[in-house]
């Protein structure tokens, strides 16, 4: 098989920083490739030259596609030829129809006036081609993440995609859907769409790659290939952070203390549709030092139950009790739930748990300003103390406290709101996605932390889609299903395969 | 032991250059201000900034420039207000109506207004925040509403005269405390026709304040390993700022003093700097503007800091209201039109953005005075209303323009 792609010691320099040091990136005709690295390796940067988001010329290096040199000098270039992005961040327009969006910019048009009979005949033939059934009418609004995906794969298989790119396509899709989806690469690679995926579960990886680039440090340091069986997950890992990693998981001693939260009996509806139960008479305990972990898949419930009783944060007619250290407590809103010695650190750290345009400092403060003032009135030289103290203690890499924290990578981000929580000084955490979108460096610094609470006898709840993390860390787990805790499980009892029979056997 | 606190704050070095581009917006608008007053002082032959003309511009700007205390925590919180002219003249209207035809005492109808405007403030803040309905929506109704009370308040006419205890807030000027052979003592020393020496010796002090504030600060930063102003440019503007306010304030002595006018606006202003820059309320409200989302998650009330900033609003319209009227010495129906979008526009001059988190009070002022300026500028010089209109336009367009040019580059 000859090579589709070749980029050739791409060097790429922005003011300051060497982004990319002569990457070598070699794409085979029909193969899926895939592209891992830790964040901020260089992988999107790399992805970002090849599309022609930075045009030929604001970089060093050749780009050689199908047999000819390549001088892309924007996405509308690059798409001409066949190359097609798709983004983490999708890219659709919510209220439009799937149709629409799929030949939205690309319609099927005489005079400007819309085709809609063509449009609907090509659209329901595309559908076909990714397996969904859904009318060409449907919002796509109304379609889940895992679905959404799928019509973005379909709109770029109505460009004659030649080369097509997913960037971390499963990042925010359930197991079931992951799977269908790398189903449906496998079918796109029978047809002779040649494919590169970004990722950062290795399973994924392994199960559809034929080769592995490994980029780290803006350089390419390996390549793997399936055929002569090179691909594994422990090789590549060492790759990624340039080490051993013997164990991806710290240990911890063991103990469970006092039982710290006790939830009763919680009911909850349907923000928008009352008649919609949400969650189902769930029972949950933590205990001192205890780490308890929620699986489940995408929509069980367990982000609404962590946020119902952080507050009342989500849904309506919630009933049930919550106790701290046996004596009831009002958790009815946010500040009465802090004060209970709960915290609740979001899954969607930028949109819920940040302010993005403020200093680092402002943010680990946010939660707990009475803390550094006197009668209302705040003390700055208190603030950056304890600013400083977390960016030491929680290894936030900054320059300063004063950088605004949308200049950090998603690791340094989530340890931002790790500090802001710990910062309120809670009994008892719940991590929602502790660890999701951030390299495999900086999960291991978040194990590491969560490890560190658990000795100091907090309690703490860990919602998790990625089950090697629940297994690896948790002590005990509960298993979630529509609403309703289905089953629970001790670390010893605990494996993938008895987690799943507990969800598809409900 | 040295070496440990080393560690923790070692002061950022920054060349002069770098940090002129960091800080580009407070600068700029600093020296925006200084050419436009420099510009039209020498085309209006110095009657820019001769005593009676100084007076007159603080004057002129007083309304605007209380509203904007307001308008900027209301923008910062990620709202807007349309209708705080209507507001404004509606407060006139009101006061009016008390004083002259029911013959109320002048305490009395100033604490009845300032309570009106905090509950028209708090009603329309109450839908904002509790039914989350877009503030530009309620304040457009507002802003119709209580154009139409003041007109049937007023019976579409003129009322007035106000007694000369009310026309005080206005037009009315501090004592002089000091004895006189002080003044007349000054004023030949000075070759000036007569010297306040209130007003001389505010400025002197506020000069000293400012200084030792701003070394303070800087102290302060330079141990927590805060980036630093190269001195160079701290002493220039520290320099700068204190001269020019020793000056406006001399040129305020010579004619007739302090303006009441002027001590409330500038306490005001010191009150709403403190508030937003250093309480935990100001803090939260930025949190709020920021990212409501992640602001109610960290156990911030958004909905009644919403609530509270509209009713501030209202009071601080309620009290530009009265300063307007008299200053007018009358409340007419058209009193206010209009004004909300002068306000709303030295907002962001002064650097506030649109979706909220971001400005300063002290950016909010300074965009007042730069509007006030060419106002008063243009006026001097003869243009007309017309052209008056497109150069203050075209200003806040430049002024955002630049707000975004600078941000894209940074970024």
């Amino acid at each position: 098989m000859n090579a589709l792609l070749e980029m050739r010691s791409i060097t790429k320099e922005f003011p300051g920083v060497k982004a990319l040091d002569s990457v070598n990136l070699a794409v085979k005709q029909g193969e899926i490739h895939a592209l891992v690295g830790e964040n901020g390796a260089g992988k999107s940067t790399l992805m970002k030259v090849l599309s022609g988001v930075y045009a030929a010329g604001s970089y060093e290096g050749e780009i050689h596609y199908d047999g000819a040199l390549a001088e892309f000098s924007g996405i509308s270039d690059s798409e001409a030829r066949g190359i097609i992005i798709i983004h983490q961040e999708l890219a659709l327009v919510p209220l439009l129809s799937i149709a629409e969006n799929l030949f939205l910019g690309n319609e099927h048009a005489v005079g400007g006036i819309v085709d809609w009979r063509e449009t609907n005949r090509r659209t329901e033939e595309l559908l076909r081609k990714v397996g969904l059934s859904e009318p060409p009418s449907a919002l796509v609004d109304a379609l889940g993440v895992g679905k959404q995906q799928l019509v973005e794969i379909a709109k770029a298989l109505s460009k004659e995609v030649r080369l097509l790119i997913l960037d971390e396509p499963t990042a925010a899709l359930s197991e079931s859907d992951s799977q269908a989806l790398l189903d449906l690469m496998l079918e796109l690679k029978e047809q002779g769409v040649t494919q590169i995926i970004i990722s950062h579960k290795l399973n994924e990886v392994r199960r559809v790659a034929d080769t592995v680039t490994v980029i780290r440090d803006g350089t390419s340091v390996s390549i793997m290939e399936a055929e002569k069986g090179e691909i594994t997950e422990d090789r590549i890992v060492r790759d990624m952070v340039g080490r051993d990693m013997a164990d991806r998981y710290p240990g911890r001693a063991r103990r469970a203390g006092e039982t710290l939260m006790e939830v009763k009996g919680w009911n909850v509806w349907h923000p928008q549709h009352s008649e919609r139960q949400m969650i189902n008479d769930v029972n949950l305990a933590v205990r001192a030092g205890e780490v308890v972990g929620i699986a489940g898949l995408m929509g069980a419930g367990r982000t609404e139950l962590a946020m119902s009783i952080f507050g009342q944060s989500y849904g309506r007619n919630i009933s049930g009790s919550v106790e701290m250290k046996g004596t009831p407590v009002d958790v009815s809103s946010v500040s009465k739930a802090i004060k209970a010695g709960l915290a609740y650190v979001t899954e969607d750290r930028k949109s819920l748990g940040l302010v993005l345009d403020e200093t680092i400092q402002r943010n680990i403060t946010l939660a707990n300003l009475p803390e550094v003032s006197r009668n209302m009135v705040l003390n700055e030289a208190r603030e950056t103390q304890v600013a400083e103290d977390y960016r030491s203690a929680l290894n936030i890499r900054t320059p300063s406290v004063f950088q605004k924290v949308m200049n950090l990578s998603g690791g340094n981000q989530q340890k931002v709101v790790l500090s802001k929580w710990l910062f309120a000084q809670p009994e008892v955490l719940i991590l929602d996605e502790p660890t999701r979108g951030i390299d495999v460096g900086a999960k291991f610094e978040i194990y590491g932390i969560i490890n560190d609470l658990s000795a100091q006898g907090k309690g703490v709840v860990m919602i998790s889609s990625e089950m090697p993390e629940l297994l690896g860390m948790c002590d005990r787990i509960y298993v979630m299903n529509e609403g309703s805790f289905v089953g629970e499980l001790s670390a010893e009892d605990a494996s993938q395969e008895r987690i799943m029979s507990l969800i598809v056997t409900e | 032991m040295e070496l440990a606190e080393g560690t923790a704050g070692a002061p950022k070095k920054l060349g002069i250059k770098e940090y002129l581009v960091r800080h580009m917006r407070e600068y700029g608008l600093l020296f925006a201000l200084i050419a436009i007053m420099a510009f039209f002082q020498i085309v209006t032959n110095g009657t820019l900034l001769k005593p009676v003309n100084v007076t007159n511009l603080l004057l002129q700007n007083s309304y605007i420039i209380i509203m904007a205390l307001g308008m900027l925590i209301v923008i910062v919180s990620g709202n807007i207000d349309l209708s705080v002219g209507s507001v404004m003249g509606f407060v006139g209207a009101l006061a009016a109506v008390m004083i002259v035809e029911w013959e109320l005492s002048t305490g009395v109808t100033m604490v009845t207004c300032l309570v009106a405007g905090g509950l028209i403030g708090a009603a329309q803040g109450y839908w904002i925040a509790y039914w989350k309905i877009p503030s530009f929506i309620v304040t457009l109704a507002g802003m119709l509403v209580f154009r139409g009370l003041s007109l049937w308040l007023l019976e579409g006419q003129s009322l007035g005269p106000f007694p000369r205890e009310f026309q005080m807030i206005s037009n009315g000027f501090v004592p002089d405390i000091f004895p006189s052979w002080l003044s007349s003592g000054l004023a030949g020393l000075l070759d000036a026709k007569r010297v306040n020496v209130l007003s001389l010796s505010t400025g002197l002090v506020a000069a000293g304040l400012i200084t030792w504030m701003g070394m303070k600060s800087r102290a302060q930063n330079r141990a927590y390993g805060m980036e630093v102003e190269p001195s160079a440019f701290f002493y220039a503007r520290i320099g700068i700022t204190s001269l020019a306010l020793i000056f406006i304030f001399y040129k305020l002595s010579t004619f007739r003093g302090l303006p009441n006018v002027l001590l409330t606006m500038g306490v005001l202003t010191l009150i709403y700097a403190f508030f937003t820059e250093r309480t935990v309320t100001g803090r939260r409200i930025y949190a709020l503007g920021g990212n409501e989302k992640a602001a109610k998650l960290s156990g911030i009330k958004t909905e009644r800091l919403t609530f509270l900033a509209f009713a501030n609003m209202g009071v601080l319209a309620a009290a530009a209201g009265m300063v307007f009227a008299a200053r007018l010495n009358s409340a007419t129906p058209k009193a206010g039109f209009a004004l909300e979008l002068d306000v709303i526009a030295a907002v962001f001059i002064g650097g506030a953005s649109m979706s909220g988190g971001v400005g300063k009070i002290v950016g909010a002022v300074v965009g007042a005075f730069l509007m006030g300026v060419l106002n008063n500028g243009m006026s001097i010089l003869g243009i007309g209303i017309d052209y008056q209109q497109v150069i203050k336009g075209l200003v806040l367009l430049a002024a955002v323009i630049f707000d975004v040019y600078n941000k894209s580059k940074q970024a």
